[in-house]
């Protein structure tokens, strides 16, 4: 394995801001998903979004991307607006990230190729260079020896792994991740977030929409609870696990904590 | 109850095999109970009473190289009459002298065809070989330079004609159909609603009819004294038509794709042309093969259809051989032997779309 910067997970996230949310909405036609949002996350912070399905925590996340369009308020990455304008989408969209429930990797191309079509076609990196790229996030993630396989070869947790491997060949500036263990068996949950509990030691700045209240626990700097389109409740693991103050995230809470 | 632990793996064993050889395979598939034994037993009587006589007819009794004098004493097969017109067929009225050219340029087309079957030949030389060896041909056929007679586009036919409308109709209809696909996918209205107005009109109308139009109404139209080339027209009809199908057939393909794809693709960043060209087309595209390989077989075998605005492919050569009054009468030859034709064409096509649609799954599942 690669020695990374190692950091100490308790240390404050910067004071920069990464990503700014200011009241944003969002329909899927007459039904309100978004309502309102406001959210403010620095350089190297971690937040985790749980929440009921259908609450929104998903198109949350999507929305940072523009994989789905926020239709009021303001959404600023990296100090830029996104807006109709499809060169700056595509540049924010270079520096974030994102890693699919369903991982969705190119089946027609091999690992190393996968993860080395953005670099190549749109940072415009030499074939050689994008290459050796790869293979370091391969490593990183524990999986070099199945570079030249196609993802049908792999099992879901491998899958997944190259998928984060693929997002980090990017160089991003920000991770986000829908749901990234819930597609998958349960033996391979924690493969995949042994490697996202490595990248978060790196330093990475986080944005992760899941389930694993464990890994919350241990990895974010802040946890956001969602229902019905808004921001319920926001608060340190310790303080949102032992002391939630909202009613539905004492409810939601006492669901999936058995 | 009863605790269950268990003391040593199960052993890993060989697949039991229900009934070997030639004598096995027979009684399973062709004599499992009465009714697949009755059939069996009828389809025998019926070869039995087909193939010997054919094959007396073909080769036994068949004449190869006679007169037609000598085909009408024959009492099987008169191959005479391809031996006899076998030029003409083939090259229908291009000088006879000058046959050497078409035969040259088909010899090209086949070669560079062939070399192409192989994915791993293609690259941009293989590309400037195309160019050139497109020129070349058309050079050959043409003439009027480097000392070559000139021979008008009218004297053209036969299978020269079959192949150079086939194989530009095909080539040129797949990279529309593919445009026209994706312009039927588009979110902006106008370039949407064009592309389905064209899709839908040209299948609305048979073949026949737009190949009357580019000979007979396309014409009308052109101010005094500008003519396009008969042939040119045809070409224009044939890549239209046939371009609306396979347009259909890839817009299949593409609702085929998960928006997962398109998602991850978007999501770093790549562009739609990119995204597109890189991540979607490649397995849109080939998802849909076997369809796709369906139009072009028959759009190989509509070009005969030029027949009726009078070009003369090598259907139209070889029914007016028949129409001589020394040759009536022997069509099935004449037809048996173009079919050998077509048939070489098709299958080759088939063939070969089985081959990269095996090359192209490699590795997944």
């Amino acid at each position: 394995m690669i020695e990374a910067a190692s950091e100490d997970l308790k240390a404050r996230p910067s004071e920069e801001v990464m990503i700014e949310i200011k009241d944003m909405h969002k329909w899927f036609g007459e039904f309100h998903v978004l309502r309102g949002i406001d959210l403010t996350v620095h350089k190297k912070e971690r937040i985790v979004v749980c929440g009921p399905s259908g609450s929104g925590k998903s198109t949350l996340i999507r929305c940072i991307n523009r994989l789905e369009e926020h239709q009021r308020g303001r959404i600023i990455v990296d100090g830029l607006e996104l807006t109709n304008d499809i060169k700056k989408i595509e540049k924010i969209r270079a520096e974030v990230g994102m890693v699919f429930q369903h991982f969705n990797l190119f089946p027609h191309l091999t690992i190393v190729e996968n993860l080395t079509l953005g670099p190549i076609w749109v940072r415009k990196v030499p074939k050689a260079e994008a290459e050796e790229t790869a293979m370091y996030y391969l490593e990183k993630v524990h999986i070099a020896e199945q570079a030249q396989k196609y993802p049908g070869q792999l099992s879901g947790g491998q899958q997944q792994r190259v998928a984060i491997a693929r997002s980090l060949c990017m160089n991003p500036k920000v991770m986000l991740f829908d749901e990234p263990t819930s597609a998958l068996d349960p033996e391979m949950i924690k493969e995949v977030l042994d490697v996202m509990i490595e990248l978060a030691h790196e330093g990475m700045t986080m944005i992760v929409v899941t389930h694993e209240m464990g890994f919350a626990k241990s990895v974010a700097h802040r946890v956001l609870f969602m229902d019905f389109g808004q921001i319920v409740e926001g608060n340190t693991p310790v303080d949102f696990f032992e002391n939630p103050q909202h009613e539905r995230t004492k409810l939601f809470l006492s669901q999936i904590l058995h | 109850m009863q605790a269950y632990v268990q003391d040593k793996p199960a052993p890993e064993l060989k697949p039991p095999i229900a009934q070997v050889g030639v004598i096995g395979w027979v009684r399973n598939n062709l004599f499992n109970g009465w009714f697949n034994s009755t059939l069996t037993i009828l389809t025998l009587l019926l070869l039995w009473k087909v193939v010997p006589p054919f094959f007396e007819w073909a080769f036994l009794d068949s004449v190869w190289t006679t007169t037609h004098e000598g085909c009408k004493e024959a009492t099987g097969a008169c191959w005479s009459i391809i031996y006899r017109n076998f030029r003409f067929i083939i090259f229908g009225f291009y000088p006879y002298e000058q046959h050497w050219r078409p035969l040259l340029a088909m010899l090209i087309l086949i070669g560079l065809l062939f070399y192409s079957r192989d994915r791993t030949h293609w690259n941009k030389y293989l590309g400037y070989g195309w160019i050139l060896g497109l020129a070349f041909m058309g050079v050959l056929m043409r003439g009027g330079i480097l000392g070559l007679e000139h021979v008008e586009s009218t004297q053209w036919g036969g299978l020269p004609l079959t192949l150079l409308l086939s194989v530009f109709g095909l080539t040129a209809a797949y990279p529309l159909g593919v445009i026209l696909a994706l312009g039927r996918q588009s979110k902006l209205p106008g370039l949407k609603v064009l592309c389905v107005l064209y899709i839908e009109l040209i299948r609305g109308v048979p073949l026949i009819s737009l190949l009357f139009m580019s000979s007979i109404i396309f014409p009308l139209f052109l101010p005094e004294g500008l003519t396009f080339n008969k042939i040119l027209r045809a070409q224009v009809a044939i890549i239209l038509f046939t371009g609306a199908y396979i347009a259909e057939v890839v817009r299949g393909g593409l609702q085929g794709m998960s928006r997962g794809q398109y998602e991850a693709a978007e999501s770093m960043g790549l562009n739609y042309y990119l995204t597109m060209r890189l991540v979607i087309l490649p397995q849109a595209l080939k998802i849909v093969i076997p369809p796709t390989v369906s139009i072009l077989i028959s759009a190989f075998k509509d070009t005969s259809l030029v027949v009726i605005i009078a070009l003369w492919d090598l259907l139209k050569t070889t029914q007016s051989v028949l129409s001589n009054p020394e040759w009536m009468g022997f069509s099935r030859e004449a037809y048996i032997f173009i079919a050998i034709f077509y048939f070489l064409g098709c299958f080759s096509m088939s063939n070969y779309s089985r081959k990269l649609e095996r090359e192209l799954s490699e590795g997944e599942r």
